[in-house]
């Protein structure tokens, strides 16, 4: 017996080869091809982490820790930190998160769980649709239509109420009226995020078993309790990587937030004062910066790369988690 | 709780009776309402942002916007031919160089390295590039090509579009082929077809759709990129010239010049822009819906 399947063994990839005889280079080079293509993400990766590296390491250098800690920003003196981008980059990411989060997942219930059937279709495809608009056409909605609202309607009221007040009156307080600032950034940024988290949210809310829902109501489960004792406990982990994901994607957002930003470099406690983010900085003076200018902008993607990278890599364990429990 | 009610598990909302306590009763309430002004909300205001861009962007659409470069500061009149030209070579040159690539990779992450380690590795930073701040890739394109060749060209663009492209068709391209029973790709073995042969003749036939869609998807993406061309196509005001070293006009940069600038006739043009490029990536979303529909119903 043994020595029979030692043949049969033996003659297989022989008869194999001979078979193949003429497509078997061609068959390597296929596997080799496709092997070099799936390389290639690695290498864009790569490539992008050593450019931003190298292009930023003078102001690293020449700064030091510093540059973290310093929020100065002079062409002229040469003198380069980071710290107002930065702070603005959080803020209006945080801020976009805490508009955009409650009304993603109220959307998100609904369409599952409150919407008659016959709409559903039609409003889940919208949402997923607005989904793929480009930021630019949100920042152009923002800067030309939001901003003058918003600056009639909200700022200067608000503005003329908490004037002289402690804390609300520096955290609500706008200097100049104009419409554009870090919460301009972050409504916009929470309108972008909004498909993206509801879309998400949704599906992950439509992968619970119907059986766990319905045994819920049969016990005399309010919808509210449903969704507070049912369903959130089972898609939590998936939420919360469908939120990180948004937040990824609001602090990495370029055009729209540099329409609205207002783009300055003062380190400001209201919100309501115009500000600038990371990504908003780099677009709006890459094309005119060389020497030291230049690899500070650099720098500045390099820790735009660290947060937004270290964001996405938790928000993907989080969902592939949650796909493969 | 209510035995005495009949209730039918279709009835997702069943009639309450008095016995319901009232907190629960509000609470439950609350939700309900939150939610659905959350809808509202959202729809109005995403509505609102779309309706604008309708008014807006047909105001400034003529004829004569397709058929004249962009005008020059101070100057009446213009198109934008040249801007929709050459985002229709950039993108053209993007998913030219993305979709090879794409598919070979998503291939390999399917077929080949379904369980191998690197593999695993791969398809988790395809997907973290996938959601990548897309001015970090303009930033990388910057010092990979623009700085060395000393000129913005409409070659870096190009790559800079394709490096978008590539995860986008990765993903789609590996998530079709996985949803090939794994029956179709064993006759093909039992055949004697080698891999490769089995790949090109039997799977890729199969998930031909859902690859397309994936390309179509990727087109969608990159049409309305901006950030990562401010660094590496610029704009141009000119006529196309069929030389891509130098500055290539360019919808979505000529848009947000035109729009940040003083003069009207540049910001309908914005306007006008924007309206078109919006319109043609619903368009290409809504065309990658129906192909993948087939597809996914098999």
């Amino acid at each position: 017996m043994p020595a029979l399947t030692e043949t049969i063994a033996l003659a297989r990839p022989r008869a194999a080869a001979a078979r193949k005889g003429p497509s078997r280079s061609l068959d390597t080079l296929f596997r080799v091809c496709s092997y070099g293509a799936a390389l290639f993400v690695l290498i864009v990766l790569a490539g992008i982490l050593g450019s931003i590296l190298y292009g930023g390491w003078p102001a690293f250098r020449e700064f030091g820790f510093a540059f973290l800690t310093s929020s100065a920003w002079n062409v002229g003196t040469e003198q380069y930190g980071a710290l107002v981008a930065v702070i603005g980059t959080v803020a209006s990411a945080t801020l976009a998160l805490l508009i955009g989060v409650p009304v993603s997942l109220g959307i998100a219930v609904y369409l599952t769980q409150l919407c008659p059937g016959w709409a559903r279709k039609p409003v889940a495809m919208t949402i997923e649709l607005l989904a793929a608009v480009p930021s630019i056409i949100y920042g152009m909605w923002g800067l030309f239509v939001f901003a003058p609202l918003f600056a009639r309607f909200i700022q200067i009221p608000v503005s003329n109420l908490v004037e002289g007040m402690p804390v609300v009156g520096t955290l609500f307080y706008a200097r100049v009226p104009s419409g554009v600032g870090v919460f301009t950034a972050g409504i916009i940024l929470a309108i972008m995020i909004v498909p993206f988290i509801a879309s998400i949210a949704r599906d992950m809310l439509d992968q619970i078993p119907t059986v766990l829902r319905e045994s819920a109501y049969g016990i005399g489960c309010t919808t509210w309790e449903v969704v507070r004792h049912v369903l959130v406990p089972q898609a939590s982990v998936s939420i919360i990587g469908a939120i990180m994901l948004g937040l990824g994607r609001a602090l990495g957002e370029t055009m729209a937030v540099t329409f609205v930003i207002g783009n300055a470099n003062r380190l400001s406690a209201s919100i309501f004062d115009p500000s600038s983010t990371i990504a908003s900085r780099i677009a709006n003076e890459f094309n005119e910066a060389d020497g030291l200018q230049l690899n500070a902008l650099m720098a500045l993607g390099c820790i735009l790369f660290v947060i937004t990278f270290v964001v996405l890599i938790i928000a993907r364990l989080l969902t592939r988690r949650v796909k493969a429990a | 709780m209510d035995a005495s009610n009949p209730m039918t598990i279709s009835d997702a909302a069943p009639r309450r009776s008095g016995r319901v306590r009232q907190s629960r009763r509000v609470a439950d309430r609350v939700l309900r309402t939150a939610c659905l002004i959350a809808t509202v909300v959202g729809a109005v205001v995403l509505g609102s942002i779309l309706l604008m861009l309708i008014v807006q962007g047909v105001r400034g659409f003529t004829p004569a916007m397709f058929m004249h470069p962009t005008p020059g500061p101070g100057s009446e009149g213009g198109g934008i031919a040249n801007a929709i030209l050459g985002s229709l070579v950039l993108t053209g040159i993007g998913i030219t160089i993305a979709t090879p690539i794409g598919v070979m990779a998503g291939t390999y992450l399917a077929e080949y390295g379904r369980f191998s380690k690197i593999a695993g590795l791969i398809r988790f930073l395809n997907d973290i590039l996938l959601s990548a701040p897309s001015i970090l890739i303009g930033l990388f394109v910057y010092t990979l090509m623009v700085r060395p060749m000393g000129t913005y060209s409409g070659w870096a663009g190009g790559v800079a579009l394709a490096i978008i492209a590539v995860p986008v068709i990765v993903r789609t391209t590996e998530d079709m082929m996985r949803l090939v029973p794994g029956t179709l790709r064993e006759a093909g073995a039992a055949l004697g077809a080698p891999p490769s042969t089995v790949i090109i003749s039997v799977t890729w036939r199969a998930a031909s759709a859902g690859i397309v869609t994936g390309i179509i998807l990727a087109l969608a993406r990159i049409a309305g990129e901006t950030a990562p061309l401010l660094f590496t196509a610029l704009n141009n005001n000119s006529w196309f010239s069929p030389d891509l070293m130098g500055g290539v006009a360019n919808l979505p940069v000529m848009i947000y010049q035109f729009a940040l600038s003083p003069y009207p006739n540049w910001q309908s043009l914005a306007w006008a822009g924007a309206l078109l490029i919006t319109a043609t990536i619903l368009v290409l979303s809504i065309i990658a819906r129906l192909v993948i529909k087939p597809q996914m119903s098999r």
